[in-house]
């Protein structure tokens, strides 16, 4: 178990422009957002040791950041080939690493060319090898399809209906409306997201989040060290990554999968709030991945604000809501804020314990969650002030 | 009679050392399931080892081809548009096979007709000489 309760801290977060077309490199957009976390830290660069991000589809090396930033001697260099689900292991391993001894203060950070290069929606290889040849040669290529299987199968066993997941996405872009930074900022009714296009049976246009480029970043160190810098340290309370048995040959495959309605969510579960040392009660704001709508649902009930299944209820009775028992993507999420594979939703917990999230600040928010990925492996962060 | 099409587009799977003799099935109107030697423990998609014992020795066993629908998509905005266009809406499936393996797939049915676990049976569908693959249908 995540054993480092309070010894680390984000001391300095940074972000990009998110936009349909940054206009410039990958590596320009890593290196903006991480200078500007360090600026917001108020650390000197040569103090930092430490990159670390993950890669799948567009990005950056990790040493071609740390070469770009003029760190003078980087240790931690490395980047996970993972997607969504190691958006908060990152930071795990920032800490961990400081704890190890391998480096004394870490950035992390996730950017990517998302709409106007590398299309993660476009399709995977059609030439079908390895797991692929199981899927691809029926039509199910992108992972709209892949998620949209898990969520007709929780509409069979509970009863789940669009209605209940157009909630999300309503509730979600409400939230943008007060958030400058979000790309999608015109409120939206229930009643436009069932007119919108049915793209994959069960998700309209509406269940499905952005393609954006952009990057963010935070910077990791010690909580001693986290307190002599600018900025009030944010804490990682506690931390868990993981999933359950047959997380599959890679992040589209879950035929293995036990259970379509519950994601690597209620794995980490346990985990999760034992280091953290508090529950789901105790939770003043929520950052949970949204890569679609229905994800939502199963981190809800993965870790226990709801029973399995009640996902879809307690989001039709405005539980997710800003005014709600627990609101949830105050930024507007992946639906609506950007799509920077989960990476953002850090930042906005991390503003929201700052109390500098403006408009959109939850009040006296002291503990937040965030969490990363969707299927059947992932990772998520309790974080306070 | 001219083809339509001079060849097919859609993603061709490559067989490999571990999946040719299920391809090599389906070519022979044949759902194979790989099994483990020594403890019968049936497993798809196939692979190596047996994730229950451990054992690299398998057989090859027919199933019944009937199975009941787990879950199911409807597939309507085409990607890659080139490929899909004509196809969609098109419904892709997981089913649960009777021997206790879940398998993708297509349903042949209009998507009106589908309910949560719901009985089908395998229709091999060739698409090529070389290529035959395995769609499920409504159990009648």
């Amino acid at each position: 178990m995540w054993n480092l309760r309070n010894k680390y801290a984000v001391a300095g977060i940074g972000c990009t422009n998110f936009s349909n077309n940054s206009g410039t490199t990958v590596l320009n957009l890593a290196l903006e957002a991480c200078r500007n976390a360090l600026t917001d830290a108020g650390i000197d660069v040569k103090a930092v040791d430490g990159v670390v991000s993950y890669h799948f589809n567009d990005s950056v090396p990790s040493i071609a950041v740390a070469t770009g930033l003029g760190l003078p001697q980087p240790r931690y260099a490395v980047e996970f080939l993972a997607g969504g689900n190691a958006a908060n292991l990152i930071l795990q391993t920032a800490a961990a690493s400081i704890e190890a001894g391998m480096a004394t203060n870490v950035l992390c950070f996730r950017a990517l060319n998302g709409r106007s290069g590398f299309r993660l929606g476009g399709g995977r290889e059609l030439n079908s090898r390895g797991i692929t040849q199981y899927t691809a040669p029926f039509g199910w290529i992108t992972y709209p399809q892949a998620m949209a299987m898990w969520c007709r199968r929780h509409m069979v066993k509970y009863g789940t209906t669009s209605e209940q997941l157009g909630r999300v996405a309503v509730e979600f872009r409400k939230n943008a409306t007060r958030n400058e930074r979000a790309m999608m900022r015109k409120p939206i009714t229930l009643a436009d997201h069932q007119a919108s296009r049915m793209i994959v049976d069960p998700f309209h246009l509406l269940d499905i989040c952005l393609e954006s480029d952009g990057a963010c970043a935070a910077l990791v160190t010690s909580a001693e060290r986290a307190r002599d810098l600018r900025q009030k340290p944010i804490y990682i309370l506690g931390a868990a990554y993981g999933g359950g048995p047959n997380q599959g040959d890679d992040l589209f495959d879950a035929i293995r999968w036990p259970d379509h309605t519950q994601n690597f969510t209620k794995y980490i579960a346990n985990e999760l709030w034992s280091s953290a040392g508090v529950g789901p009660a105790d939770i003043d704001v929520a950052e949970i991945y949204d890569c679609f709508t229905y994800t939502v649902i199963m981190g809800l009930e993965g870790l226990g604000f709801c029973p399995p299944g009640e996902g879809g209820r307690f989001v039709e009775d405005g539980g997710i809501a800003f005014e709600g028992k627990l609101p949830v993507n105050t930024h507007g999420g992946l639906l609506s804020e950007a799509y920077i594979h989960g990476f953002n939703h850090v930042l906005e917990a991390v503003e929201q314990l700052r109390g500098t999230a403006g408009p959109r600040q939850v009040a006296d928010a002291e503990t937040a969650l965030t969490t990363a990925g969707a299927m059947t492996c992932g990772s998520a962060l309790v974080l306070r002030n | 009679m001219i083809p339509t099409k001079l060849h097919y587009d859609k993603p061709v799977p490559i067989a490999d050392f571990d999946s040719a003799p299920f391809w090599e099935g389906c070519r022979q109107h044949r759902l194979l399931l790989q099994c483990c030697t020594a403890c019968d423990h049936p497993r798809f998609p196939p692979s190596g080892m047996c994730p229950r014992c451990r054992s690299m020795q398998s057989k090859w066993v027919a199933a019944s081809g009937r199975g009941r629908l787990y879950s199911w998509i409807v597939v309507r905005h085409p990607i890659p548009r080139e490929i899909y266009a004509g196809e969609v809406p098109y419904v892709v499936a997981l089913v649960d096979l009777e021997e206790g393996v879940r398998i993708a797939t297509n349903i042949t049915c209009v998507p009106e007709d589908l309910t949560g676990d719901m009985p089908v049976e395998v229709v091999f569908d060739d698409v090529t000489p070389e290529l035959t693959l395995p769609r499920f249908r409504p159990l009648r």
